[in-house]
């Protein structure tokens, strides 16, 4: 019937530590972004409007932070997922280098 | 606003559909199997396929409806761009490779490779296609606002021409083709939008916007008038009819609608009604938004402007408390002899309101902070739920390459998101926001720098919107033919049947997605596709995670799970205040409830019947057919 992957990649040893880290990552996110939900609707908004650095106002400066966040989380995410898969003899891209 | 072609912009946008269709034809041989026709052979680059992300989910709904809500509502536009970021960190640490892992071609087949069971084929597949078909619909309307200044033709032909161009790529090379048009197109957005950004802040900000060229040589942005009741008397002009604070005003034939600010001051409104607009039966609206003040600077530095300024520079005088941003804003409205008006008119605000969450997204009442949660709530889970979003993992490698290309596409869209604020709010104090439909202003605030950057910046959202639907048929398609077609139905379909298969598919949805895109004109682009967010979060999503993080998910408990989460996202957007003052032409308080945004209830509830259904039938579902 046709389902397999359109190209196998074979066994993954690295699939646990990979799975807990991207958990562990998320539940950070989640956290930072639940806190900016709750800053929008905590008090009519008002906290958003605190002027916080450089004229910019915690609305902007989040948002912006949230955004920047993802970029290092996801950064982070590759540097420790690509160091495992290494010392597990995977290759660069993430197949069995032998 | 009435803007023309030239010849110019038809030129380079003739050069793109060219260069689009040379693509497919170049790559259509490529797409002879299944599976190049569904995922490219697996074999397109991470670095591509990141980019190509970008292409596939930079749409319309980016580009044009967020700048245009940022440029219209200021901050509360903004919070889309955070939401389909955010959305990508759950792409990322949850989904991402496990659905390489685990899928070929479409999205059914990830839900599907543990159990192997008709029914998560069906539902599965139903549930792809309702979102492709929200998410088409908002593409295609975008497809024909920008069409008409572009070209110079009707909105209906411009839904028509991309359906038809659409179709050409889908059906000629499939994913392949679909690929490179994602790639070149999100490449081309990101770099023409920072230039469009670093025009803006070169350009700095003022208090007289230089003005867009109208057809007739005059400049279309036009400050509106003040007045008071008592000059306006002196000058001819009879109050005929007051609705709250906007006033109607006749004299002799000519009627005039304007705006009684906090201080009494009038200012004079744009209207449409009787067939008029602004008075003249072939007038014209014109693009508005502008600073009145500028915080920090007086009257005559204001009116020179600040020259260039650094983004965060730029950023701080918007905020600044003194500063005041001239919104428009539209009500309907009854003139004196009960004869309805759409009248426009300025509303200033501080640079603090401008700045903050508030003008669409109010949290004053328990009602509206659902909302808000709800939103917030879809656009974070909604990502990485989008089918045509996860049917890209199929496109690499491996699953590493499945990580490394959603870190490209989160560094590139994450850019571009930033640079969403920058154009939105270039639109609102350059005096190019038409006040009818404004998803048309970063397009525009191209223009107020010249022909050549508005033919390349509306060549280019044009695109976006052809990379977009482009994916979405190519998801739906294989959700007709792979899905129900080969896997539901049993049919055993040969490769080249099955890719036919996906070609007539791919017409279907096509034709389907054009009428729709006809129907649905003028509504936001992006409010639209926050609904297919919320379909998409509710009915995905949840099968999904529980799938890869809870042993004792069954079968039926995904098709449980995606049938609550369709029926319940539908029902509360169908039953809601938004649908009963839009699209149905009642009262919104005529609604079932109040609820605008369906996530907060039907996200949760999705997992509840996964949860409930995976329980009550675990015994009998306890050695699953076939294996992963």
């Amino acid at each position: 019937m046709l389902h397999e992957p359109a190209q196998n990649s074979g066994p993954d040893p690295a699939v646990g530590y990979k799975t807990r880290l991207g958990v562990m990552m998320f539940l950070i996110y989640c956290v930072v972004y639940a806190g900016f939900v709750l800053a929008n609707v905590v008090a009519d908004g008002r906290a958003m409007q605190i002027v916080v650095f450089a004229g910019l106002n915690l609305a902007v400066v989040y948002g912006m932070g949230l955004i920047v966040l993802a970029l290092v989380q996801a950064l982070v995410y590759n540097l420790l997922c690509t160091r495992r898969e290494h010392a597990l003899g995977l290759g660069s891209d993430g197949r069995d280098a032998a | 606003m009435n803007l023309h072609g030239t010849p110019l912009s038809i030129v380079i946008f003739s050069l793109f559909v060219a260069l689009v269709l040379w693509l497919s034809w170049f790559f259509a041989r490529k797409a002879k199997s299944a599976s190049g026709y569904y995922a490219a052979g697996g074999q397109i680059h991470w670095a591509v396929n990141g980019i190509s992300f970008a292409g596939d989910y930079l749409s319309a709904a980016s580009f044009l409806g967020i700048c245009g809500m940022i440029a219209t509502l200021g901050y509360d536009g903004f919070l889309y761009s955070i939401g389909y970021l955010a959305g990508w960190v759950v792409a990322l640490f949850v989904v991402a490779e496990p659905m390489k892992r685990m899928g070929k071609f479409t999205f059914t087949d990830a839900l599907d490779a543990k159990f192997d069971h008709r029914g998560i084929k069906l539902a599965a597949a139903v549930s792809t296609l309702v979102v492709s078909i929200c998410y088409l619909i908002p593409q295609m309307n975008g497809a024909g606002t920008l069409v008409e200044p572009l070209l110079g033709l009707p909105h209906w032909a411009g839904v028509i021409l991309v359906g038809a161009i659409v179709i050409t790529i889908v059906a000629t090379a499939g994913m392949t083709s679909t690929t490179y048009v994602q790639f070149l197109k999100g490449g081309l957005l990101l770099v023409f939008s920072t230039i469009l950004v670093v025009m803006v802040l070169a350009r700095g900000l003022g208090t007289a916007p230089a003005s867009l060229p109208g057809e007739d040589g005059r400049p279309l942005l036009e400050i509106p008038a003040q007045a008071s009741e008592a000059s306006l008397a002196a000058d001819g002009h009879v109050l005929a009819h007051t609705a709250g604070d906007l006033l109607q005003f006749l004299r002799g034939e000519e009627i005039s609608w304007w705006k009684r600010d906090a201080d009494g001051v009038l200012w004079q409104a744009q209207w449409r009604g009787k067939g008029l607009v602004n008075g003249e039966a072939d007038g014209l609206l014109r693009p508005v938004g502008r600073l009145r003040r500028i915080g920090g600077l007086d009257e005559a530095e204001a009116a020179r402007g600040t020259g260039p300024v650094g983004p965060v520079r730029f950023l701080a005088l918007l905020t600044d408390p003194e500063t005041r941003i001239e919104q428009w804003h539209q009500r309907t409205v009854y003139g004196a002899g009960g004869e309805k008006y759409s009248v426009h008119y300025p509303h200033a605000v501080t640079g603090t309101e401008q700045m903050r969450p508030g003008v669409k997204f109010k949290v004053g009442t328990t009602r509206e902070k659902l909302n808000f949660v709800s939103l917030m709530m879809a656009l974070f889970f909604g990502t990485a739920a989008l089918p045509h979003i996860l049917i890209r993992y199929y496109t690499v490698p491996s699953p590493a390459c499945a990580r490394k290309s959603t870190i490209v596409a989160i560094a590139a869209i994450g850019s571009f998101y930033v640079l969403t604020l920058f154009m939105g709010l270039g639109a609102a104090i350059n005096g190019t926001v038409n006040p009818a439909d404004n998803n048309m202003s970063a397009p525009l605030l191209a223009l107020s720098f010249g022909g050549v950057l508005f033919a390349v910046i509306s060549a280019i959202a044009f695109a976006t919107v052809l990379g977009t639907v482009a994916g979405l048929i190519v998801a739906a398609s294989g959700a007709v033919a792979h899905d129900l077609m080969d896997r539901f139905g049993r049919m055993d379909l040969s490769e080249a049947r099955k890719v036919r298969a996906g070609k007539i598919a791919a017409f279907g949805v096509g034709i389907v997605a054009i009428v729709l895109g006809i129907v649905f004109r003028g509504v936001n682009v992006s409010f639209l596709v926050g609904w297919a967010f919320a379909v998409a979060a509710s009915a995905n999503l949840p099968a999904i995670v529980m799938l890869l993080f809870w042993k004792g998910t069954t079968a039926q408990g995904i098709v449980a799970s995606i049938i609550v989460g369709i029926v319940a996202a539908l029902g509360i957007i169908l039953t809601g205040p938004e649908m009963f003052a839009g699209p149905y032409g009642l009262r919104a308080e005529d609604a079932w409830h109040p609820l605008g945004q369906p996530g907060i209830i039907s996200i949760p509830l999705s997992f509840l019947a996964l949860v409930a259904v995976s329980l009550l039938t675990r015994r009998r579902s306890a050695a699953p057919v076939g294996g992963a």
